[in-house]
This record gives C-alpha cells, sequence and structure tokens, in this order.
C-alpha cells in the first residue's frame, strides 16, 4: 500500500497508472482547450499587440472595448436576436414533433409501425445537402426566400434522429405508466402531454440542445435563404464582418467569441440534464 | 402494484392489451391516433425528403437557373461530370477527408472516452473542456482557426518554434490545406466522446470484475469486454460519422475558400458554387444525386459489414 495525501494505491504499478493517465488526459485537454485561450487572449488584445512578433501569451493592456467594436459597425445585436429567434422557433419544433412522433412509435401500436420507424432510420443516412435544390426551388415558389419560414418550418415536421433519440428514450419509461393513465380516462394525447413529456425532460433537453445548437452554427441555409444585411443570422454576420475587417482581427476575434457564448452558456445551464440525457437516451445502439 | 386487478379488468382501450377483453373498437382508436402522431413526420417525410429526393433527379436532367432557361438536355449533366476535373477533384478531396476523419475521429473520441471512464477526478469538468469544441462548430470557429493557423504569429507555429520547427504554411498552402481542415474535425470530436461515454456506463462491471479474476490485465480486457460491448455505439458513431464528412462545407468555405489551388474544394463547396452562384441548377443536382448514390454505398457497406463486427447481445 502506497500512501500519498489521501490517496492509496494497492501497488508500484498502479501509481504510475494513475500519474500516466492523469498526465494524459491533463496534456488532452490542455491541447482541447489552448484554442479558447487564443481566442479569448486575441480578443482582449490591443490591436499594435496582434501581430507582434514573437507572438505574446498575454495583453499588454486589457482592451475590453474590442468587443463592443463589432455593434459599431454592423447590425451586431440585430444579427444575434435573428440568430435567437429562428434558433428557438426551430428547436421549439424540432422538439415538439418529434416528441410527438416519437411517442408515437415507442408507445402506441398500429399496423405497419415497425415497417415505418425502419423508414424513419432510413432517413437518417439520406444526406440533407442532397436536397437543397428543390427545397430552394420550393421555397422559392411559396415566395419565402428572404424569410426565416425555409429555416424553421421544415424542423416542426419531426426531424428523423430527433425521433430516433426520443422514441429510445419512451421506451424506457414503465408500461404501467400507461395502463394506470388509460384506467384514469387519459386519451393518448393527455398520456403523451401530461406524462411522458414531464417525465422526459432530460431527453427533451438533450434533443433541444442538439437543435439549438445545430440551428445557431448552421451556415449552408441561411447563406442560400437570407440575403439582406439587417437579417442576416449570426454565422452569416460573422463571415461578411471577416470580409471587410480582415485585419482587425482582435475584433474579429471578440465577435466569434460573443458569437460562440450563447451556445456554451446554454450547455453549463443544462449540463446536468444534458448528460443524463445522453445516457438515458441510450445511444448505445 | 395496487392497480393490478384494475389492468386486468380494465374496459376501457389499452395500448397494451394483455387480457382478451379488448374491442376491435380500442386497437383501432389506438391505431388512429398512432397514425396521428406520426403524421408530422409522414408529411415532413413527402415533403422534404421524398419530394426533394425525386426533384433533385429531375432537375439534374435539365439545363437551368430557373429563371431564363428550361431545357432538357436528359444525362448530358452525368456526362459532363466524368470529364470535369473540377468534379474530380471535390470528390478527391471530400473522400480523403472522408477516409481520415472517420477512423481518426471515432478512435480519438474513443481514446478519451476511455480514459474520462477511469475513475478520474473531477469526470465532469475533464467531460467539459473535451465536449465543449464540439457545440462550437460553425464560421466562429472556422474563423477562429484561420487565426490559429496564421504562419507567422498563429498559435500552432508558434508553439511549434518553442520546440525549434519551422511550421508549414498550414491553410495557405496546398498540401497542408487538407490536414489543416481534417485538424478542425477532430477537434470536434467531443460529439462521439460522449455518445461513447454513455455506451462504456452501460458495460456491466461484473464483466470486469469476472475478467480480472481469470487474471486479464487492462489490455486484454480493453479488447476482449470494451471493445466488443461498445460494437453497437461505434457502428452508430461511424454511420453519422461518414454522413457528416461528406457533407462537409462551412469549414472548406471560411477556413480556405476551397483553396489554394482547390486543395480543399468539396462536394457541397462545389455544388454550392455550381447551382448558388453560377446558376448551373442542373449540374448542381446531377452532383447531389452522385454524392447522395456514394454517401449510399458507404453507408451500405457499414451496414454490411455490421453483422460480422457488431454484437448485439446483452449481458
Amino acid at each position: 500500500m502506497i500512501q500519498i495525501g489521501q490517496h492509496r494505491f494497492r501497488s508500484f504499478s498502479e501509481l504510475i497508472y494513475r500519474a500516466a493517465l492523469y498526465t494524459a488526459v491533463i496534456i488532452g485537454a490542455v491541447i482541447f482547450g489552448i484554442p479558447f485561450y487564443w481566442m479569448v487572449r486575441t480578443a482582449f488584445m490591443p490591436a499594435w499587440q496582434v501581430y507582434i512578433f514573437p507572438p505574446e501569451w498575454i495583453p499588454a493592456e486589457f482592451h475590453p472595448e474590442n468587443f463592443l467594436a463589432p455593434f459599431e459597425v454592423f447590425p451586431f445585436g440585430a444579427w444575434f436576436l435573428n440568430s435567437g429567434l429562428v434558433a428557438v422557433l426551430s428547436t421549439l419544433g424540432a422538439v415538439l414533433s418529434s416528441a410527438l412522433v416519437g411517442f408515437s412509435f415507442a408507445r402506441l401500436r398500429f399496423p405497419f409501425r415497425d415497417a415505418i420507424f425502419l423508414l424513419v432510420l432510413a432517413t437518417i443516412i439520406l444526406p440533407e445537402h442532397v436536397r437543397i435544390i428543390p427545397t430552394y426551388l420550393l421555397f422559392a415558389g411559396l415566395g419565402w426566400v428572404d424569410t426565416y419560414l425555409p429555416l424553421i418550418v421544415p424542423k416542426w415536421f419531426a426531424p428523423a434522429f430527433h425521433v430516433f433519440l426520443l422514441r429510445q428514450f419512451f421506451l424506457t419509461i414503465p408500461k404501467e405508466m400507461d395502463d394506470a393513465a388509460f384506467i384514469d380516462g387519459c386519451s393518448p394525447w393527455s398520456l403523451f402531454w401530461r406524462i411522458h413529456v414531464p417525465l422526459s425532460v432530460p431527453a427533451l433537453g438533450v434533443v433541444a440542445i442538439f437543435q439549438f445548437n445545430y440551428e445557431w452554427n448552421d451556415f449552408l441555409h441561411p447563406l442560400i435563404y437570407v440575403h439582406q444585411v439587417n437579417d442576416f443570422t449570426i454565422a452569416l454576420g460573422l463571415n461578411l464582418f471577416r470580409g471587410q475587417l480582415a485585419l482587425n482581427l482582435q475584433d474579429l476575434m471578440a465577435a466569434s467569441l460573443l458569437a460562440i457564448l450563447p451556445t456554451i452558456l446554454l450547455f453549463f445551464l443544462a449540463q446536468r440534464y444534458f448528460v443524463q440525457g445522453i445516457v438515458v437516451s441510450g445511444v448505445k445502439g | 402494484m395496487a392497480y393490478t386487478k384494475a389492468t386486468q379488468e380494465r374496459k376501457s382501450w389499452l395500448p397494451w392489451p394483455r387480457g382478451g377483453n379488448q374491442t376491435m373498437k380500442q386497437t383501432t382508436r389506438e391505431a388512429i391516433y398512432g397514425y396521428l402522431f406520426i403524421l408530422p413526420w409522414v408529411l415532413g417525410f413527402l415533403i422534404f425528403t421524398v419530394g426533394p429526393m425525386i426533384g433533385t433527379f429531375v432537375i439534374s436532367l435539365f439545363d437551368t437557373d430557373f429563371l431564363t432557361k428550361n431545357e432538357f438536355v436528359g444525362f448530358q449533366w452525368y456526362r459532363s461530370m466524368v470529364g470535369d476535373t473540377l468534379v474530380h477533384k471535390a470528390f478527391i478531396n471530400t473522400a480523403i477527408y472522408a477516409f481520415v476523419t472517420v477512423p481518426a475521429g471515432t478512435i480519438l473520441a474513443l481514446m478519451i472516452a476511455v480514459l474520462l471512464n477511469q475513475g478520474i477526478k473531477g469526470q465532469s469538468i475533464w467531460r467539459t473542456v473535451y465536449y465543449l469544441p464540439s457545440i462550437v462548430s460553425g464560421v466562429a470557429v472556422a474563423i477562429l482557426w484561420r487565426w490559429l493557423y496564421q504562419p507567422d504569429v498563429g498559435l500552432f507555429n508558434t508553439l511549434l518554434s518553442y520546440v525549434g520547427i519551422q511550421g508549414p504554411r498550414w491553410v495557405f498552402s496546398e498540401e497542408w490545406a487538407m490536414p489543416s481542415i481534417i485538424l478542425v474535425a477532430l477537434w470536434g470530436a467531443g460529439a462521439p466522446m460522449l455518445i461513447f461515454l454513455a455506451g462504456l456506463q452501460g458495460i456491466p462491471t461484473s464483466l470486469y470484475e469476472a475478467a480480472e479474476i481469470d487474471g486479464a490485465g487492462p489490455i486484454t480486457r480493453f479488447f476482449y469486454i470494451t471493445i466488443p460491448m461498445l460494437t453497437p455505439t461505434i457502428f452508430f458513431n461511424v454511420v453519422l460519422s461518414i454522413i457528416g464528412s461528406w457533407q462537409v462545407f462551412t469549414q472548406a468555405l471560411i477556413l480556405t475558400d476551397g483553396g489554394p489551388n482547390n486543395a480543399t474544394l468539396t462536394v457541397v463547396l462545389h455544388l454550392y458554387r455550381t447551382g448558388f452562384r453560377n446558376f448551373y441548377f442542373g449540374y448542381a443536382s446531377a452532383q447531389a444525386w452522385v454524392l447522395f448514390l456514394v454517401v449510399l454505398v458507404f453507408v451500405a457497406l457499414a451496414l454490411r459489414s455490421a453483422s460480422s463486427w457488431v454484437h448485439y447481445e446483452r449481458v
């Protein structure tokens, strides 16, 4: 027995093993984390220090006003709101619709149910980008180009991957729940809405975070459908910003940092449910 | 258990009838609700999947910009593709990207997950650090990485200079541009890692204990318990990764704009340019169909091979 502080190790080889383990984890974490540091460090730097050689690790003086620059040149605040609007409405639709569909596949019985579910699984493997041209034609025909509808509306039709995740989760809820609910005269709708939805908050949260992040980060679809600068999402805006101020790197880094902040905050707020949700929705296959 | 008796005597329709007293009406009503509830997916499937899949094929038979010209050309675009070196380049580049990121990303994610699953202290903090990069994908990340790759004062060449290495010109050089984009993808290994962690937690510890009693070392346990038990998760991640990697777009556009000298021109970037920049929607659709077939072939290969290496037995 080897004792170091309050830790006990059964043997010397176990001590070495634990030491190597922690070293690997720490080195890996530094590698994964260091790009973020470089971003933050550049975002706070004075202009003169950004291109200094050799590069310095710590800003010589802190310039938080770099974070104001994006708002002065562009409707940066509006872009944030636009992205938020699109992401929230898409997420709402994706969660509600795929929960309902997933519930039906997991809990109700109807002819060809499993065959239809196989079809749902099959659509997961269809590359989405293959369909963008006819989809564009459809939305152009509806007069929806230069609105957010092409970004939001398709998400209200139960994205297949979310249906799969939520069905997996609904399968884990004890069947006695349903029986008891029906005895009490519950309709399938209230069984879904009053019982399954409240029990599935972690899984719904996982789907919500996936969808919100996807929407917040999406670039191709806004690029195709949104053309007015004031209507840009944050992804489009950053792309424009980078073209205009190619040399003002500290401002660009500040803008990028602001742009990723909502997804990071959301993750930290929901982290506990998120990880729990991933585990219970059992993506184990 | 209080309602067990009631359950057996129930008169209303039930989703999981066990007794024999269900009537036709009950199952019919359940089926109607079932179909009603999956209606959002069915409609979406028809409007946004089946329709556009057929649409892509039909449009690929036309020379059209949707405005001034609309000419049926049959399979002309598919023939054009055979001799179009730019299209070849796009498919070859994307193939290289996919063939590297799929195995490398999966192995990296698995390694991190296994490390974090060894009863590490502060697991949730480490998990967050590894996972965060994958949730911030997109334009901001591409912009950040372009800055990290800056040849003179960027992070990577700064770090390399500390150990006396003159770094490459990364995204600005033809041979390093594709590896640069692949590295960004590997930075996002946190997403499959999280799924692996969930999978690892599903492996019963009794298996490891039994193996340890039988004298199996950590390496034996890894290859004879962890890997076989994780094969469904590995399969899941590999399939998702194949589909995602063939559609790479944002990084190629922001980091390199397909360059230098088309070294990072990807299929979706090229079809975006062909369609939405140059308005050859027919040609872009033909490329999309070929992309679809390519992805289908690789996913089919993965599915076919699954029976020989994916273990679905439950303990």
